[in-house]
């Protein structure tokens, strides 16, 4: 493989895998402050626990998003220098400025959220947390600032061949990130909400098949007690409320994605037309929305695809918020693209081998299309899937049955799946531009780069590829460590982020959650903090 | 001479200095977790000084890297892809160093914990001696050509310049770390840390003096000659107030030794950001590889009240962990007590044997 190749590979790859611990930690960290906003209202033991419980959750998953992202900081520099070049006038300031504030906030109020259970004020501990969440929250809108501005190009203006930043406000305001914010912000919290959903259920599921809840005749729910430190009665209120939470959760998150997705496609449509049209395989101008089409997706004339099944005016509705406006299909998208940008690479030395080869404007067609589709059906089907569940638990009774119980734990992965999809589609689409040009904008429609054109001449490809291997490798492993450790801490239950509940059914205490201090109650409770923190 | 890339200049200094102050210590703790403690319990006395305060030290790094990348898009872009070899191990060391922080502690037995404590104290390592090298090729000299990409091969890099900032920053991180420990600790660690520092520091400078002075006979001028100076009058404070005792005036001195250091460095590599060993006409400056004035200028309004409140902010985590750790206030590993044990999704019948207690 050539230099080029290696170096999407790489950034594809860490990049989707950043992008599963992310959404998790911006959904699961949403949920959990509110959770421990809820105790520190209510003292209820419940919510203390909850907290600690998917508290801990969220930190072994956080742990993961920090090291991975720290790829994708040097990535740029190291495998696109040439990108890093003509971008970094306007590209490098969102960057800074999510380390400069965003990340310093995220992983200093974190640390203290993290270890100052007993060295804070209950009211300043709950701050620190809510104060960690919005740094991400921040983090999530610089990046896709970054983003957003390489989806289309504004505020700026070619001087000797790159683009300078003339208007901040409008990069920072830039209407492509003032919609994938609030898309891919509903879309996290999409994951955390079939996180909570999964768990809960199997823990439900499995305090019914241990025997320790029965139900009634009537099909009411009698919580039971075990002589288990933690499988109390407070732990069914426990996991019934997480699993509503997440229900309702996972169905909000999917109208507001459902309604900023629309908002995307419409700004799609105008800003890059021919992703639009991919995404569709739509090769003609027309009206439907193709439901299922056949036929060779990768070709790149692509007069041998057939729609099956299509729904006519959707595809017009999506763009343009009408029935009957046509949207342009491939092919006569294609003559306006050559007419505008070229049909060859220009004879550059930055092109290497490819200097003067014909430029493939039709992106890749298997993935745009189904990527698009996967994205709203994975997403669909959480929706439906917590409707569902909400509406099955609605006497507080699980089901006894083990498939269901499965499927809840397996229909984790689809909210992962919606987002991977999504993105996959959103950045391959753009191809074969790395900054898509802007075909709106007056003037500055000569602001836009070739993915050809962007990777670092000096590094070889025997580099790329070592690194490729090298990361890919470790993430792979770490994966695995990080899944392990997760399911040993779903089993655990709600002891296993707090010992205190341990000592406390040791020595046969009172609750010792009963609403006030932080927990604990036995001699040593700084090893509670501890168990928290490691 | 322009005014807003000599900001910026400084304000990256600036960055690196926090970043070796702060994280100097943290990834010399981290070395210390196989060098200096003897038992699990020193382990986590070691890890809990830095537990809540590591990952905050580490965005110094990513916002230096992130200003450079705003401010000298060339600097950059030149400095990263020339060292992929080099950055590529710093991110495995960063990656396993920071997963190991958190997943040391989740399975309990000796080669578990053993297998990330190696990896917490390599990984730590090849992050300190990686940023150290990358520093000094950038104050000393890379083979870059006119477009500012590395002409040469995945190595052409290499200089015992590389040799003299790696071990500068890996040692001056131990040293640093033990005059940490010896402020943060009580009992028989801090004891030990205070001797070891004692008997240490006057070799553990070494290199990153013999950096510094290096970058004087390249580029230095009269006034960065007197912070090396002053560095190593900083060296003798040090030595002394830790042989006083006095703890906190041993860690504040290496801490001004540090600040000497990254002032005269970069004092002296000023205006240069990386200077090309094939040809000086290709040198990148500060003129040459920054970003607009107005990019610039929205930066540095933006850093100017970014950069106070994220000092303050960091100031109070300090202020609010500042008890001393020791072996007294290490619990015994408390047992993991899955509620359930068996295999559920593996489909397992029946129900499975209570379990309490440790
Ligand atoms: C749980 C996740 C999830 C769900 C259920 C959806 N999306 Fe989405 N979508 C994403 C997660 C996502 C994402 C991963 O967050 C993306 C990638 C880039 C971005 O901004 O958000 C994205 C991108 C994205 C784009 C591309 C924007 C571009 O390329 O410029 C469009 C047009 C939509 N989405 C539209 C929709 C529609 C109409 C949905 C209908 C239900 C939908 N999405 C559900
Ligand atoms: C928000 C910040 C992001 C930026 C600045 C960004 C930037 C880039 C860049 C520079 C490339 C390499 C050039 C190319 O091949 O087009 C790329 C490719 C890619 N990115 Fe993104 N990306 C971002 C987010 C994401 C996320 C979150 C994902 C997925 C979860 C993603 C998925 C991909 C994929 C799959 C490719 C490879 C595309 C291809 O080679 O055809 N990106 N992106
Ligand atoms: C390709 C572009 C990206 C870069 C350069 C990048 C960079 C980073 C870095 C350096 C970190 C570690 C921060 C720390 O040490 O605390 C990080 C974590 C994080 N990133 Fe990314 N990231 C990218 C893509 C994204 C995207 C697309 C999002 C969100 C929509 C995102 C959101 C976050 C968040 C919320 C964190 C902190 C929490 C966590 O890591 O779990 N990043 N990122």
């Amino acid at each position: 493989m050539e230099a080029l190749e290696i170096a999407r590979w790489q950034f594809g790859i860490t990049t989707v895998y950043h992008f599963m611990m992310v959404p998790l930690t911006i959904g699961l960290g949403l949920v959990v402050a509110i959770i421990q906003t809820l105790w520190y209202r209510t003292g209820k033991p419940e919510y203390l626990r909850m907290t600690k419980f998917w508290g801990k959750l969220f930190l072994i998953n956080f742990i993961m998003g920090v090291a991975t992202g720290i790829v994708q900081e040097f990535q740029f520099g190291m495998a696109w220098s040439e990108y890093s070049r003509f971008v970094g006038d306007v590209f490098g300031a969102p960057l800074a400025l999510e380390a400069l504030l965003a990340f310093f906030v995220e992983s200093t109020f974190l640390g203290l959220w993290i270890f100052g259970w007993k060295q804070l004020k209950r009211g300043v501990h709950l701050a620190c947390l809510w104060i960690a969440v919005i740094g991400s929250v921040f983090s999530a809108y610089f990046i896709i600032v970054a983003n957003s501005w390489m989806q289309h190009p504004v505020g700026v203006e070619m001087v000797d061949g790159r683009p300078v930043m003339t208007d901040a406000w409008a990069v920072f305001t830039n209407n492509t990130a003032l919609v994938a914010v609030p898309h891919t912000l509903f879309g996290a919290l999409g994951v955390a909400g079939a996180f909570l959903l999964g768990i809960a259920w199997y823990h439900l599921w499995r305090r019914r098949h241990d025997g320790i809840d029965v139900v009634r005749a009537d099909g009411t729910m009698v919580p039971g007690e075990a002589a288990i430190a933690g499988r109390d009665k407070t732990d069914y209120t426990v996991w019934m409320r997480s699993l509503r939470i997440g229900a309702v959760v996972a169905m909000v998150s999917f109208a507001g994605t459902a309604i900023t997705g629309d908002l995307q496609g419409k700004l799609m449509f105008e800003q890059q037309p021919m992703k639009m049209a991919a995404a569709e395989a739509a090769c003609h101008d027309g009206t439907g929305f193709s439901v299922l089409s056949v036929g060779n997706l990768g070709a790149s004339n692509c007069d041998d695809i057939v729609a099956v099944i299509e729904v006519p005016g959707i595809l017009s509705f999506l763009a343009k918020g009408d029935f009957t406006t046509e949207v342009k299909g491939v092919n006569s998208l294609l003559g306006e693209y050559k007419e505008k940008y070229g049909t060859h690479l220009p004879d550059n030395p930055l092109y290497g081998e490819r200097a003067g080869q014909e430029i493939q404007y039709v992106p890749v067609m298997e993935v745009t299309y189904w990527g698009f589709r996967m994205m709203i059906g994975f997403g669909g089907i959480a929706a439906l899937a917590a409707l569902l569940a909400l509406w099955v638990t609605r006497k507080g009774v699980v089901p006894e049955s083990k498939w269901l119980m499965r499927l809840a734990v397996f229909g984790i992965l689809a909210p992962f799946g919606a987002n991977a999809a999504g993105w996959i589609f959103t950045e391959m689409g753009r191809q074969p531009f790395v900054v898509a040009p802007n075909p709106d904008m007056n003037g500055i429609d000569q602001v836009f780069m070739f993915t050809a054109a962007a990777v670092s001449p000096g590094v070889t490809a025997g580099e790329l590829m070592t690194s490729l291997v090298v990361l890919t490798a470790i993430y792979a492993v770490l994966l695995v460590v990080e899944v392990k450790l997760l399911v040993k801490y779903v089993r655990g239950g709600v002891a296993s982020a707090m010992p205190e509940l341990t000592h406390a059914a040791k020595t046969k205490d009172n609750d010792p959650d009963s609403g006030k201090g932080d927990g604990g109650s036995g001699p040593d409770t700084s090893d509670d903090v501890l168990a928290f923190a490691y | 001479m322009e005014l807003l890339p000599t900001i910026w200049f400084v304000a990256i200094a600036v960055l690196w200095t926090g970043y070796l102050f702060l994280e100097g210590f943290d990834l010399g703790v981290g070395m210390l977790m196989k060098l200096f403690a003897r038992n699990n319990t020193d382990r986590r006395v070691l890890l809990n000084t830095i537990g809540p305060v590591w990952d905050g030290n580490e965005v110094w790094l990513l916002t230096a890297a992130g200003a450079t990348f705003a401010a000298f898009p060339l600097w950059y872009a030149s400095l990263f892809s020339t060292l992929y070899v080099p950055l590529l191990l710093v991110l495995v060391a960063l990656i396993f160093r920071a997963v190991a922080f958190e997943y040391r502690g989740k399975v309990d037995t000796e080669k578990w914990r053993n297998s990330w404590d190696w990896a917490i104290a390599i990984g730590s390592f090849v992050a300190a001696f990686g940023i150290g090298a990358a520093l000094a090729l950038t104050t000393t000299g890379l083979p870059i050509d006119a477009n500012g990409d590395r002409s040469g091969g995945p190595l052409s890099w290499f200089s015992w310049h590389a040799l003299l900032g790696g071990f500068g920053v890996v040692a001056f991180a131990l040293v640093h770390a033990l005059a940490f420990l010896a402020l943060k600790t009580d009992g028989d660690v801090r004891h030990r840390a205070r001797s070891w520092f004692v008997r240490l520091l006057p070799f553990a400078v070494l290199p990153m003096l013999g950096w510094m002075v290096a970058v004087q006979f390249l580029s230095g001028k009269p006034w960065t000659w007197v912070l090396v100076a002053a560095a190593a009058v900083a060296v003798g404070i040090a030595w002394r107030a830790a042989k006083a005792g006095s703890e906190g005036m041993a860690f504040g001195a290496t801490g001004a030794f540090v600040l000497c250091a990254t002032a005269s460095i970069f004092g002296a590599a000023f205006p240069v950001v990386i200077p090309s060993t094939i040809d000086p006409a290709f040198d990148l400056t500060i003129s040459n590889a920054s970003s607009s004035d107005y990019t610039l200028g929205l930066m540095s309004i933006v850093a100017a009240f970014g950069l106070p409140l994220v000092i303050a902010y960091q100031a109070w985590t300090y202020w609010v962990f500042r008890r001393r750790v020791s072996a007294a206030h290490i619990p015994e590993a408390h047992g993991f007590l899955p509620a359930i044990a068996s295999k559920v999704l593996a489909g397992d019948k029946g129900p499975e044997s209570p379990r309490s207690g440790a």
